[in-house]
C-alpha cells in the first residue's frame, strides 16, 4: 500500500487518514471544531475509517480507551484544539494511569499562530506532557507520516500508554509525498522484551521451593496476553493466586486456585495469604497502595518475593523485592513454563497441603457474605443476577464508587478484557464512554456498564452517541441516593457526618432514557431483579436499556481496609 | 545524599521540559541543572545534581530511562568522576578593596575578567565546595552579583557516556 501511493502528493489531513488506514484502524472517536477541519474534511471523503461523534470530548478518550481495553486493538482519538484538548485530558489521564495503549490526534491552532495566544489555543504538548507516555507537535508536514507511525509503536511496545500527536491546522493542510515506513525504530527507546535467563532459573527454583506460595498478578498479565500462559504456570504449580482490580480475568475466577482479588475491598484469604506467604510470585502488577495497603506494614512478614514486570521502574518502588525480572510478561513467563519443564515438576519437593488447609480456613469466612432480605434490593445481589442472566461471559464496564467493588467482587471474570474500569486514577463517569468502546470494538457481544447514579451522570450526554450507533449496551444503575463510597467513608471515618453525599434532585433515569430513544425501567423489588435483567438481554437485546436499581441506600463494601493500614487489618462486614 | 546524575537525550525541543518536568512530578529534589548540545548536534548532555537516598536516586533512574528521548543515564558518583561548575562574581573593587579582590582571586585560580573604576567581574571555576569557599573568603558587602552554572561532569578514565 504504502508502494503504490509513494509518490502521490497528498495534503495532512489525507497523510493522517492513510496512516490510520495503514495502521488498521477502523473507528476513530471525535469531535470537531476549528483546527481539525481539514482532517474531518478528508475523513468524510473515505469510508475505511469510520467516525463515531461522541457529545463530549472526554468520551471520545475514555471509549477508545476501552476499544483498546477489551480488545487488544488500538483506539484512537480526535479532538480540536483549545477546549477540545482540555476536555480530552481526564479522558487521557485515565488511560495513562493503567497503561492503556491508545493515540490521540489533536488539531492545533496554526503554526504561525502558536504563541499567540490566538483564539482556541493551548499548550497541549505542555498540559499532557505528565499523562502520556509520549506527546509530538507536528511542525512540518512532512515530519507528519513518521510522527504517526512513531506514535502507534511507542503506544503498543514497551509498557504500553497514550501517545498524544499535536496537528497544527496549516500542516493538515499543505501537502507533500506520502510515505508510510513498514518499520521503525528509535534510538532512544528500546524496551526489554526478553527476561535474564539467570533470574529466571532462581525465581523457578525459589518457587519450587516454596511452602507458602502465592500467585499476584495485575494488569500486565493483560496488556501482555499472558493470560493462557499464567494459567498453565498457575495449574501446573498448584498454588493459590490473585488478581488485581486491573487483572480481573487474567486467570478463570470460577477456578479452585482464584482467591479473589486482593486490596482495599479484597477477600479475606487472598489479604491474608499475600500477608502470610512466603514466596511472593508478582507478574505485572505494582504493589499498589490500595493493594498492598502500608508497606511498612506489609514488610512485617518476611517472604521472598519475585517481580516480573517490562517497566523497571516498577520494580522495587513501593517494596524491596528479591528476584527483579525486566522483560514483557508474556516472554518471561514462557521462558519459565520452560524451565519449569526442563528441572521437571516432580523436583517440586515442597507439599504445600498444610497452607492449603490454613487458605481454606480462611476462605471459610465467607466474607463477602452480605443479607438480601424480601424487600430492599442489595447492590451485590444486582451484580450476582447479572452473572447469571450473561452466564458470566458478558463484557463489564464500570464507574467509580461501591457498585464498582461490588461488580469486581461479584462478577467472576473468566477471560481477559472483559473487565473494563479505571483502576489507577479512578474517574468517575468512564462507565458509559467504555461500554459505547467496547461495543465498538466487539459487536454481537453483550455490554453492561454497572454503575452509581452519580457517577452515570458524568457523562449521561453519551446516550445519544449510543442512539446514533445503536449502541445495544445495558445499563445497571445501582441507585442508592448517594455518593455511596464517600458516604461509606464518612460513615466509618467521619463519625457518621455526611457532607455533601446525598444525592439529591436525581432525574426519572427511565424517562431520560426514553427521551434519548432507549428504554427504561426502574425496578424496586428484589424478585424483579433477575427478570429485568433477562428482559434488557434478550426482548431488548439490540436496544439501550437503562435499569435503574433501587438499592438499599447503606449497604456497605466490605471487608475494607482503612487507608495506611496494612492488609491483615481488614474490617468485615460482622464487625460494623 | 548528593548525586551527580549524567543523561544523553536527544536534542529535541520538549525534551527539557520531560526531565525537569519529572523531578516535578515526582518531587524529587534538583540542586543544579545543565544542558547544552554535544558535539553531535543531534544530542544534548545533561548534569543533574540531586539529594536522595539510593531508593530514590535508583528510581529517578529508572525514571529518566522511561523518557522515551532519553538514551542514557549513569549516576556519575557511582565510581571516579570529575566535577566543575563555572562561576561568575560581579564585585565592587574600590581602592584597597582593588588589590585585595585581585589577591583572593588569584589564591582561587580566578582570572578577572571584565574591570571598571569600580567593578571587576571574576570567573572562577572549580566543585561546588570551592566556589562557595571563595564567597566566604570575600567581604561578602561587596558582591554585586553572582551567577553560577552548576555542575557539569565526567568519568574519570575509561568511564565513557555515548551512543
Ligand atoms: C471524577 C471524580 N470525582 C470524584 C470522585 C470521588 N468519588 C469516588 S466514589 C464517589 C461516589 C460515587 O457515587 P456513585 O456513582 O453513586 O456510586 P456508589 O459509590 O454510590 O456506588 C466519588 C464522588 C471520583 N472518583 N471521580
Amino acid at each position: 500500500m504504502a508502494k503504490e501511493a509513494k509518490d502521490k502528493v497528498l495534503t495532512g489531513a489525507e497523510i493522517l487518514i492513510r496512516c490510520l488506514q495503514e495502521e488498521k484502524v477502523e473507528h476513530v472517536f471525535g469531535y470537531p471544531g476549528g483546527s481539525v477541519l481539514y482532517i474531518y474534511d478528508a475523513l468524510s471523503q473515505q469510508d475505511k475509517v469510520k467516525h463515531i461523534l461522541v457529545r463530549h470530548e472526554q468520551a471520545a478518550v475514555h471509549a477508545a480507551d476501552a476499544y483498546s481495553r477489551s480488545s487488544n486493538k488500538i483506539g484512537v482519538c480526535l479532538v480540536t484544539s483549545g477546549p477540545g484538548v482540555t476536555n480530552a485530558v481526564t479522558g487521557i489521564a485515565t488511560a495513562y494511569m493503567d497503561s492503556i495503549p491508545l493515540v490521540a490526534i489533536t488539531g492545533q491552532v496554526p503554526t504561525a499562530a502558536i504563541g499567540q495566544d490566538a483564539f482556541q489555543e493551548c499548550d497541549t504538548v505542555g498540559i499532557t506532557r505528565p499523562c502520556v507516555k509520549h506527546n509530538f507537535l507536528v511542525k512540518d508536514v512532512k515530519d507528519l507520516a513518521l510522527t504517526l507511525k512513531k506514535a502507534f509503536y511507542l503506544a503498543r511496545t514497551g509498557r504500553p500508554g497514550p501517545v498524544l500527536v499535536d496537528i497544527p491546522k496549516d500542516v493538515s493542510a499543505q501537502s507533500c509525498a506520502f510515505d508510510y515506513p513498514e518499520s521503525i525504530s528509535i534510538r532512544s527507546y528500546n524496551p526489554i522484551v526478553k527476561g535474564h535467563s539467570g533470574q529466571i532459573k532462581k525465581a523457578v527454583q525459589l518457587l519450587q521451593d516454596a511452602k507458602r506460595p502465592m500467585v499476584y498478578t495485575g494488569g500486565g498479565v493483560i496488556l501482555s496476553n499472558a493470560s493462557e500462559r499464567l494459567t498453565t504456570l498457575t495449574r501446573k504449580l498448584g498454588y493459590p493466586i490473585t488478581n488485581t482490580l486491573m487483572g480481573l480475568g487474567a486467570y478463570p475466577a470460577s477456578d479452585k486456585q482464584f482467591l479473589g482479588m486482593p486490596g482495599m475491598h479484597g477477600t479475606y484469604e487472598t489479604n491474608m495469604a499475600m500477608q502470610h506467604c512466603d514466596v511472593l510470585l508478582a507478574i505485572g502488577a505494582r504493589f499498589d497502595d490500595r493493594v498492598i495497603g502500608n508497606p511498612t506494614h506489609f514488610a512485617q512478614n518476611k517472604r521472598k518475593i519475585i517481580h516480573v514486570d517490562i517497566d523497571p521502574s516498577s520494580i522495587s518502588k513501593r517494596v524491596k523485592v528479591d528476584v527483579p525480572i525486566v522483560g514483557d510478561v508474556a516472554d518471561v513467563l514462557a521462558d519459565m513454563l520452560a524451565q519449569i519443564d526442563s528441572v521437571g515438576l516432580s523436583k517440586k519437593t515442597q507439599d504445600i497441603s498444610a497452607w492449603w488447609k490454613q487458605i481454606e480456613d480462611w476462605r471459610s469466612r465467607d466474607c463477602l457474605k452480605y443479607p438480601q432480605g424480601p424487600d430492599l434490593i442489595m447492590p451485590q445481589f444486582v451484580v450476582q443476577k447479572l452473572f447469571e442472566v450473561t452466564k458470566g461471559d458478558a463484557f463489564i464496564t464500570s464507574d467509580v464508587g461501591q457498585h464498582q467493588m461490588f461488580a469486581a467482587q461479584f462478577y467472576g471474570f473468566d477471560k481477559p478484557r472483559r473487565w473494563i474500569n479505571s483502576g489507577g486514577l479512578g474517574t468517575m463517569g468512564v462507565g458509559l464512554p467504555y461500554a459505547m468502546g467496547v461495543c465498538l470494538a466487539n459487536p454481537g457481544a453483550q455490554v453492561a456498564c454497572v454503575t452509581g447514579e452519580a457517577s452515570i451522570q458524568m457523562c449521561i450526554q453519551e446516550m445519544s452517541t449510543a442512539k446514533q450507533y445503536r449502541l445495544p449496551l445495558k445499563i445497571v444503575n445501582l441507585n442508592n441516593r448517594y455518593l455511596g463510597m464517600v458516604r461509606q467513608w464518612q460513615q466509618m471515618f467521619h463519625g457518621n457526618r455526611y457532607a455533601e453525599s446525598y444525592v439529591d434532585a436525581l432525574p426519572d433515569f427511565v424517562k431520560l432514557a426514553e427521551a434519548y430513544g432507549h428504554v427504561g425501567m426502574q425496578i424496586t423489588r428484589p424478585q424483579d431483579v433477575a427478570p429485568a435483567l433477562h428482559e434488557a438481554f434478550t426482548t431488548y437485546k439490540d436496544q439501550l436499556v437503562f435499569m435503574d436499581f433501587i438499592t438499599d441506600q447503606e449497604a456497605n463494601v466490605f471487608p475494607m481496609i482503612e487507608n495506611g493500614k496494612g492488609l491483615s487489618e481488614m474490617i468485615m462486614s460482622e464487625d460494623l | 545524599m548528593r548525586h551527580i546524575i549524567s543523561i544523553l537525550l536527544e536534542n529535541e525541543s520538549g525534551a527539557l521540559s520531560r526531565v525537569s518536568g519529572l523531578f516535578s512530578a515526582r518531587a524529587y529534589n534538583i540542586e543544579s541543572l545543565t544542558v547544552a548540545p554535544t558535539e553531535d548536534p543531534s544530542l544534548s548532555r545533561m548534569t543533574i545534581v540531586s539529594i536522595g537516598s539510593n531508593d530514590i536516586i535508583e528510581q529517578i533512574t529508572k525514571q529518566l530511562n522511561k523518557l522515551v528521548e532519553v538514551i542514557k543515564v549513569v549516576d556519575l558518583s557511582e565510581a571516579a568522576h570529575i566535577e566543575r561548575e563555572l562561576m561568575l562574581v560581579k564585585v565592587r573593587a574600590t581602592g584597597k578593596d582593588r588589590e585585595e579582590m585581585k589577591r583572593i582571586a588569584d589564591i582561587f585560580r580566578g582570572r578577572i575578567i571584565d574591570v571598571t573604576d569600580s567593578a571587576y567581574v571574576i570567573e572562577l571555576t572549580g566543585n561546588g565546595a570551592k566556589l562557595d569557599a571563595f564567597i566566604e573568603a570575600i567581604d561578602r558587602t561587596l558582591i554585586l552579583e553572582t551567577v553560577r552554572t552548576g555542575v557539569s561532569g565526567i568519568g574519570r578514565g575509561d568511564r565513557i557516556l555515548k551512543v
